[in-house]
């Protein structure tokens, strides 16, 4: 179809196209313009095109905060490229900002020469006074940082949707579709891919079909009959490992990994779980997969949530609560309770930025001391913490494969980071997947009578169901005598069960894959030792810093209590150990406690995640020192 | 394995677990304890099948004293816990044991929200208005004025009535009986056994450590026939010991009328527990001691789909209209591309 729209300027010859290894782009706009559609569209298509991309949307904590303010702003950056991308990137290479509150919220990222395409019909006079600004920033010198590109992208979307049948305010709604044109083009990517959706989507709307479409292709058709840009930059496709790939957030990852555990151990899936920021998504994901056996319940508050599930988990589901830190506070009594009953269950912690209400929309990695210390007495449970979006999947299915085994509530640590950021994901063969069976006595454990606490030579007790007939017995909280259960107070038999209770959870580690160094394997200068969503820049700036011949390695750790077998051994190969973590030293402070390593710490709090250059200085700088001392 | 429980009809004292009873000598709960085991074999329970799942606090000790499944679990959170075993396996009998502090204090939110969706419980509420394991607090139950240990000087709470919350709460089945009258409790808690839904049921019973004779007025010879009123589906409320007294409608309000002369039985107030609007009920449950003779039985008991089927049957449709899960289709949601 071709759709006709007067050039402002007719373009004299074609738009050199320079190749490039990575780009970042950010659109920004209010929250209400649509920029996590666009681009969601944009990370979609480059994907297809065979990039490797990472994603993070950036959105307020307010669903609707007033049009144009900078508490409306919302964001969405991707990173696309022609190598293995850990992170959303460091910098912005082009930022799309379609007002003047969006501009003022996001151009400090945007790298001196970048490109700034501005919506240009937003900068009145109401919108530079909602955003702050005195004067015109566009016209005052500010910008000149930067390659600016003013587009009248109103203007230009209703001059292309004029015949659509669209009213005014409809047609305004397309703009986000016009910016994403025009980046299609900077980028010589295919329209293709984000048509087709708008088909699936639009269809049955004829009109609303017609006008994004139109206003995609305007978009794109102004690029191509512009003098405007001097370049255009490609990015070839990526050596990735074959296969069928899709996209995923960490929160559609985990909903997925649980739902495969309940799947591959013939289970129903309970999930009881209160609504909260960054980890609802979980619970919407889960709710729309009923013919899995998922049954999800929405509880009247956080302790509901997690106490169903241990009702749940008494009666023989696989079962899991999601929330993220404000939730996990409220249930650390009943995981107590989990813990004493030795019930298996898993807690999802997407956590954000705290402490009390906080940052909800923010990412942070703070609540590493609440899920292995946070409860009332000796109460040893097993932590995990996934370290990229795909890597929720996997651990997902480890939290429950290891609740199960050693019948223990299991904390999944994620953050907001990982459940809304996006990357590709290897779409696995279900039938090469690890087996998961669960078992349930059916036979008394003792001559005549069944034995709750009766444990396996790894110290875990049996997981007998209500329905079984003559296994019936009682659990509770109060402290009970090894192995028959019965309620007991004695000084002996207490020590006892609380060195037995965490032993089981120290006997975990032989189930747990060796802590691996990524770098000098036998050891060196400096480690960097991350855990959770820190993978990704801590990854990619210590294969810089290799890259340029800097004695540095880096291991993550995914479980967190208990760790690796390997972990001391491997830390103590190292001069020394740097851990960022986006809190104050919570993994350092374990880390000392557990090894009496002098950790050094990075530590960033600001509600975003670490940059590769942030790390790629520090390494460098602690390494220089080294060096300085050495000469 | 045993599976005599299948075949064989238990009686009460096969419900009893081998634990020693840890309640004060003289307690109501030993009834409330003797009473249900009863039911449970009336109504042919199987102990495989049944579990007990209580909070903390005295009354929540009843699961270590059943031979059934059980769980003590922790404050107030009974009947979340409850809602989780029934949804994991709804063919289960799922019974609550709570009392006034733990039911309307700490878990009044889940007590609230369970009755709100109809899980198919059975929630007994031993209320003996006060604290008894913390020795003698004053609980959401207790009168105006009462004084206790945290209270020398009395009460400044006003106290909340369990049925007028369940009723408010849409319960489907509420009812009220007293530990001392073993047929009325054993009658009202095969009742509740048999409804489908929360069948929530306010059990009075004497503490007789912290708060002796709290239900004196409705317990003894010389006063229960003037304090309490025995309801009946269908049947005029009628009390008093020589049953010439009744409760008339004035308005919108109950009143006290002596039968004979003008005033005829079919003057008076008929119970209806299955009206569908609960007007009646909450009415009823607004009479109290010593305005009123206090209603002992069965307030309301309707027929409501439960949260576990309408769970369960949305899961069955969506079997039926996408077929059982499988985890290829799973992972395909959405768009997918293949690198070469």
């Amino acid at each position: 179809m071709v759709v006709s729209i007067e050039p402002p300027v007719t373009k004299t010859k074609p738009t050199p196209v320079v190749e490039r290894e990575e780009i970042t782009v950010r659109f920004a706009g209010d929250s209400g313009d649509g920029m996590q559609l666009v681009g969601t569209q944009m990370t979609n298509t480059s994907a297809m095109f065979g990039n490797d991309v990472s994603t993070f949307p950036d959105f307020p904590a307010e669903i609707r905060a007033p049009a144009g303010t900078l508490a409306g702003v919302s964001g969405y950056q991707l990173n696309f490229g022609a190598r293995k991308l850990r992170t959303a990137g460091d910098t912005v290479n082009a930022l799309i900002a379609m007002n003047p509150a969006a501009l003022k919220t996001n151009v400090e990222d945007l790298e001196q020469g970048g490109i700034l395409v501005i919506n240009d019909d937003a900068f009145n006079p109401t919108n530079l006074q909602k955003a702050g600004y005195k004067e015109n920033p566009l016209e005052n010198g500010s910008l000149e940082r930067y390659q600016l590109f003013r587009i009248p992208m109103e203007k230009l979307t209703a001059e292309a949707c004029k015949d659509t049948g669209l009213t005014a305010r409809n047609i305004a709604r397309c703009k986000n579709f016009y910016s994403l044109g025009l980046v299609y083009w900077l980028y010589g990517k295919s329209l293709e891919p984000t048509e087709r959706w708008l088909q699936d989507k639009f269809g049955k709307k004829a009109d609303v079909l017609s006008a994004n479409l139109k206003a995609l292709r305007a978009g794109y058709y102004f690029g191509e009959t512009t003098d405007m840009f001097s370049v255009r930059y490609l990015v070839p496709a990526a050596k990735i490992a074959p296969g069928r790939y899709r996209k995923v957030t960490g929160n559609e990852a985990l909903a997925m990994g649980l739902i495969t555990a309940a799947r591959l151990a013939n289970k129903p899936l309970f999930y009881g779980s209160y609504p909260i920021t960054p980890a609802s998504d979980i619970l919407h994901e889960l709710s729309r997969h009923k013919n899995f056996d998922v049954r999800t319940f929405q509880a009247e508050d956080e302790i509901a949530a997690i106490t169903s599930v241990i009702g749940a988990s008494f009666a023989g589901a696989l079962a899991v609560t999601g929330t993220s830190g404000p939730g996990v506070a409220l249930k650390q009594e009943a995981i107590a309770l989990a813990i004493m009953t030795e019930l298996p269950l898993v807690i999802v912690n997407v956590q954000r930025g705290g402490p009390s209400t906080g940052l909800p929309t923010k990412t942070e990695q703070a609540d590493l001391h609440q899920a292995i210390w946070g409860r009332n007495g000796e109460a040893p449970c097993c932590v995990l913490a996934a370290s990229t979006p795909a890597d929720c999947f996997h651990m997902a299915m480890e939290a429950f494969r290891i609740a199960v085994q050693y019948m223990t509530p299991v904390f999944l640590l994620s953050d907001g980071y990982l459940a809304n950021g996006a990357e590709p994901w290897l779409i696995p063969d279900p039938s090469k997947l690890d087996k998961f069976v669960v078992k349930h006595p059916t036979t008394h454990n003792d001559t005549d009578h069944f034995l709750p606490y009766k444990r396996n030579p790894d110290l875990v007790r049996e997981w007998a169901i209500p329905g079984t007939p003559g296994l019936e017995h009682r659990v509770g909280g109060l402290e009970k005598r090894d192995i028959t259960g019965d309620v007991c107070y004695e000084p002996d038999n207490h020590d006892h069960m609380i060195r037995l209770r965490r032993q089981k959870i120290d006997n975990i580690a032989k189930t747990v894959p060796p802590l691996e160094i990524y770098g000098n394997t036998n050891g060196g200068e400096l480690l960097v030792l991350g855990w959770g969503s820190t993978y990704g820049p801590i990854t990619s700036a210590v294969e810089r810093c290799r890259s340029k011949g800097l004695d540095v390695s880096s291991a993550h750790l995914r479980y967190l209590d208990p760790m690796p077998q390997n972990s001391g051994e491997i830390l103590k190969k190292f001069r020394r150990v740097l851990i960022p973590e986006m809190n104050l030293g919570q993994l350092r402070a374990h880390i000392r406690a557990t090894f009496l390593i002098d950790a050094i710490g990075m530590n960033k709090v600001q509600g975003k995640p670490f940059t590769i250059n942030e790390i790629e200085t520090q390494i460098g700088s602690l390494l220089h020192q080294q060096n300085g001392r050495k000469s | 394995m045993s599976t005599e429980s299948s075949v064989i009809q238990l009686t009460a004292k096969d419900y009893a677990s081998d634990q020693d009873i840890r309640w004060c000598p003289g307690c109501g709960d030993y009834s409330i304890l003797q009473q249900v085991k009863k039911v449970l074999a009336t109504v042919g329970a199987k102990r495989e099948n049944t579990v007990f799942v209580s909070g903390i606090g005295c009354s929540s000790r009843f699961p270590y004293y059943m031979s059934t499944y059980g769980f003590h679990s922790i404050h107030g959170r009974a009947p979340a816990v409850a809602t989780g075993v029934k949804v994991a396996n709804p063919a289960l009998d799922v019974w609550v044991a709570t009392g006034d502090g733990d039911g309307l204090s700490i878990g009044g939110n889940h007590f609230l929200h369970t009755i709100r969706r109809n899980v198919n419980l059975k929630i007994l509420l031993f209320n003996n208005r006060i604290y008894g394991l913390t020795k003698g607090q004053y609980s959401p139950t207790s009168p105006l004025g009462k004084k206790t240990k945290s209270t020398p000087d009395g009460s400044v709470d006003y106290p909340l009535h369990p049925i007028s919350v369940a009723i408010g709460a849409e319960a489907t089945f509420v009812a009220r009986s007293i530990d001392v009258n073993v047929k009325h409790l054993e009658h009202v808690l095969e009742r509740a056994a048999k409804h489908k839904g929360t069948a929530f049921v306010e059990i009075y019973q004497n503490c007789n450590i912290f708060n002796d004779m709290a239900f004196e007025y409705a317990t003894s010879k010389e006063t229960k026939d003037d304090t309490t009123v025995f309801l009946e589906h269908g049947k005029p409320l009628i009390f008093g010991k020589d049953k010439k007294k009744g409760i008339r409608l004035h308005g919108m309000n109950p009143e006290i009328v002596e039968l004979g002369g003008d005033i005829k039985e079919d003057d008076l107030l008929f119970h209806d527990e299955k009206q569908v609007e609960p007007s009646l009920a909450y009415l009823l449950s607004r009479m109290h001691f010593p305005e009123f003779p206090e209603p002992m039985g069965v307030f309301r008991a309707v027929e409501r789909p439960t949260y576990e089927d309408m769970l369960m049957g949305q899961v069955d449709a969506a079997v039926r209209a996408k077929g059982p899960g499988k985890l290829e289709d799973l992972y395909d949601d959405g768009e997918t591309w293949v690198v070469n």
